[in-house]
């Protein structure tokens, strides 16, 4: 399968995910509160999704006939609003009200508060069921709409991932996209691997592939290859399919990537001139 | 409400499962959500009759839930029906999540809800879920006391956009509501007046509790009972009501005395008009398997432990 991608395209997708970043980091500096390793590791993906990938349109978030995202690891929210913003379906000044009273961005996807949210999440290994029910409901209604849902390497732990991954074969989901976010880090982990603090899910290739769904391994931050990922993903029949995304928690920012403390910690001042100067010379 | 002594019995389970055919034949909406437990609780009916409409989720209650709250997004309006005791505490952050914050229209069947689940003893008794299920915000709780009641429950959740939860017995029940009765949502109904002491009271013991009314009307105490089919929204109004009038009161309910009937009403009695009152309910205790008669009689739900606490009750009345 090859990409489509123009190098325009490939351009205006970093682009994106770059500032997608900046507003990242930004806005938990300003709330101070959030989450930054895990949507940083899913930004790239999140962005291809909604700047390429997805049918949808930020003035009719409700249509029904829209591709729907689930995002399962809902502690990454700030990740998706981000992306969401910049993809106009709110002001991107909107992001300063994040976790402060009264606001639309919730600590945890709310479905209820901001139009464009597919589904409520927060508590890990319950959005890849929802998805499942989504795709499900697709199927019953004859409805042509493709359901992606991104979860965690971590939140793979939750036994409710294998009960839903299950079911998606049984009822053979091929409207379904699973996105596995395999930053190989979690919140605290284990400390016998004091360097890695690895999360234990062995070969998520083999186990996704025995409970029948189509495996697809990339690099969750090459646009083409995720963009390749998401077409091979529309030829497969009868099964649910599972792009495994290598990625690296805090990608972007030297001092944020791979350390497990960049979870949800919140930058200084001078980490967040730090960062944003990175970022801003990653981009070019 | 014309006899108070109850006559025909009727299986909830099975006008359950007839009425939720005939829902998933008559809208496109209607979905039925088994958790591998079809042939027990009925949901059998819908597999047979519009295979369609069913859709099996494996002994996986969590998932169970979440598809069903993923299912009421795109429109579809799905009964989940698994055992009380699963759905109110393995799935419950699912519930919470996924179905009662976003208030989405997905319908709960507690099934063999209460002590008497058919002799499967602690694992399967449900004696918790009223107060589980009534702390969740925008959760409806409805107990029935008879199948036609059910039925018109089921038609009210049927219409009614949001989350549903509904505990109904494993075994057949007396009917005891009449041909006119008519289930209001978020109302009680007085099913026998009375003027010395109200029982009220829900779900499976309703009947226990008209029995026990009468017993003691035989007696010389004027009972009154109140029937309470909708546990949340509760109807404050009616419990005040009867606080005024009969100026003590019984609660009696399958379900711990913890957390539900009787502790809903006693919050609505101490802010609103203090009454002395008792509870008829499961103590603080694990039950165990056995025979129906010999459960409610040891852990305290036969009708001559509704007759006992009527008569305790009636020594705190002030006069
Ligand atoms: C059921 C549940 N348990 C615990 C948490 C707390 N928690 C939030 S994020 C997280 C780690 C998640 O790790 P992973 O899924 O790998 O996400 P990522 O690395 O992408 O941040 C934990 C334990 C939660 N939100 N839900
Ligand atoms: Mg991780």
């Amino acid at each position: 399968m090859n990409s489509s991608l123009s190098k325009e395209k490939i351009m205006l997708l970093k682009e994106k995910a770059s500032e997608a970043r900046k507003l990242i980091i930004e806005t938990v500096h300003h709330a101070e509160a959030g989450h930054i390793g895990g949507p940083m590791s899913a930004t790239d993906i999140i962005t291809n999704l909604y700047f390429h990938e997805m049918n949808i349109d930020p003035n009719d978030p409700r249509n029904e006939e829209r591709d729907r995202f689930v995002l399962s690891k809902g502690h990454s929210a700030i990740g998706l609003y981000a992306v969401l913003a910049l993809r106009g379906y709110m002001p991107v000044e909107e992001l300063q009200t994040f976790d402060s009273l009264n606001s639309r961005l919730q600590a945890h996807p709310d479905m209820n508060t901001l139009p464009g949210l597919d589904m409520s999440t927060g508590s890990l290994g319950q959005g890849i069921s929802a998805a499942v029910g989504i795709a499900l409901g697709a199927k019953l209604q004859g409805k042509r709409y493709r359901t992606y849902c991104m979860i965690g390497d971590g939140e793979s732990q939750e036994g409710q991932v294998w009960e839903a991954a299950d079911i998606a074969s049984k009822y053979e989901l091929d409207n379904l996209v699973g996105i596995l976010d395999y930053n190989k880090l979690q919140q605290f982990g284990w400390s016998d691997d004091e360097k890695s603090r690895k999360s234990p899910i062995h070969d998520p290739k083999e186990r996704w592939e025995s409970f029948g769904w189509h495996v697809i391994e990339i690099d969750g931050h090459n646009q083409e290859e995720i963009e390749k990922a998401f077409n091979e993903a529309r030829e497969v029949k009868s099964k649910p399919v599972m792009i495994i995304a290598n990625t690296v928690k805090g990608k972007g920012v030297s001092f944020m990537e791979n350390q497990f403390l960049w979870h949800s910690r919140i930058p200084t001042d001078s980490e967040l001139n730090q960062a944003k100067k990175e970022l801003e010379m990653g981009a070019l | 409400m014309k006899s108070v002594v109850p006559q025909k019995n009727v299986s909830m389970r099975d006008v359950f499962g007839d009425t939720l055919l005939k829902f998933s034949l008559e809208s496109s909406r209607v979905y039925a959500i088994d958790g591998d437990l079809a042939n027990s609780t009925k949901l059998d009916t819908v597999a047979n009759g519009n295979p369609k409409k069913f859709l099996q989720m494996g002994i996986a209650e969590q998932n169970m839930m979440s598809v069903a709250a993923g299912l009421a997004t795109t429109g579809l309006q799905p009964w989940a029906c698994t055992f009380a005791a699963f759905l109110s505490k393995r799935a419950i952050d699912q519930i919470q999540v996924q179905i009662a914050q976003p208030k989405l229209d997905v319908k709960m069947i507690g099934a063999y809800s209460g002590l008497l689940t058919g002799v499967t003893g602690k694992t399967h008794q449900a004696l918790e879920d009223i107060a589980i299920f009534r702390s969740l915000a925008n959760m409806v709780v409805l107990a029935p006391a008879d199948a036609i009641e059910m039925k018109q429950m089921m038609e009210f959740a049927h219409k009614y956009e949001g989350p549903v939860y509904m505990r109904i017995a494993r075994d057949p029940y007396p009917v005891i509501v009449d041909g006119k009765y008519q289930f209001e949502f978020g109302k009680a109904t007085t099913l026998k007046d009375g003027k010395d002491i109200t029982i009220i009271s829900t779900g499976t013991q309703t009947s226990r509790s008209l029995a026990a009314a009468e017993q003691l009307e035989a007696e010389g105490i004027s009972v009154a009972v109140v029937h309470m089919p909708t546990i949340k929204p509760l109807d404050t109004d009616a419990i005040i009501n009867a606080a005024k009038s009969t100026g003590v009161i019984v609660t009696a309910e399958e379900h711990s005395i913890y957390g539900g009937l009787g502790s809903a009403v006693a919050e609505v009695l101490v802010e609103e008009c203090p009454a002395p009152m008792l509870r008829v309910g499961v103590k603080d205790v694990n039950a165990e398997s056995a025979k129906n008669d010999d459960l409610l009689e040891k852990y305290g739900l036969s009708e001559g432990h509704i007759v006992k606490t009527v008569k305790e009750a009636l020594k705190k009345k002030r006069n």
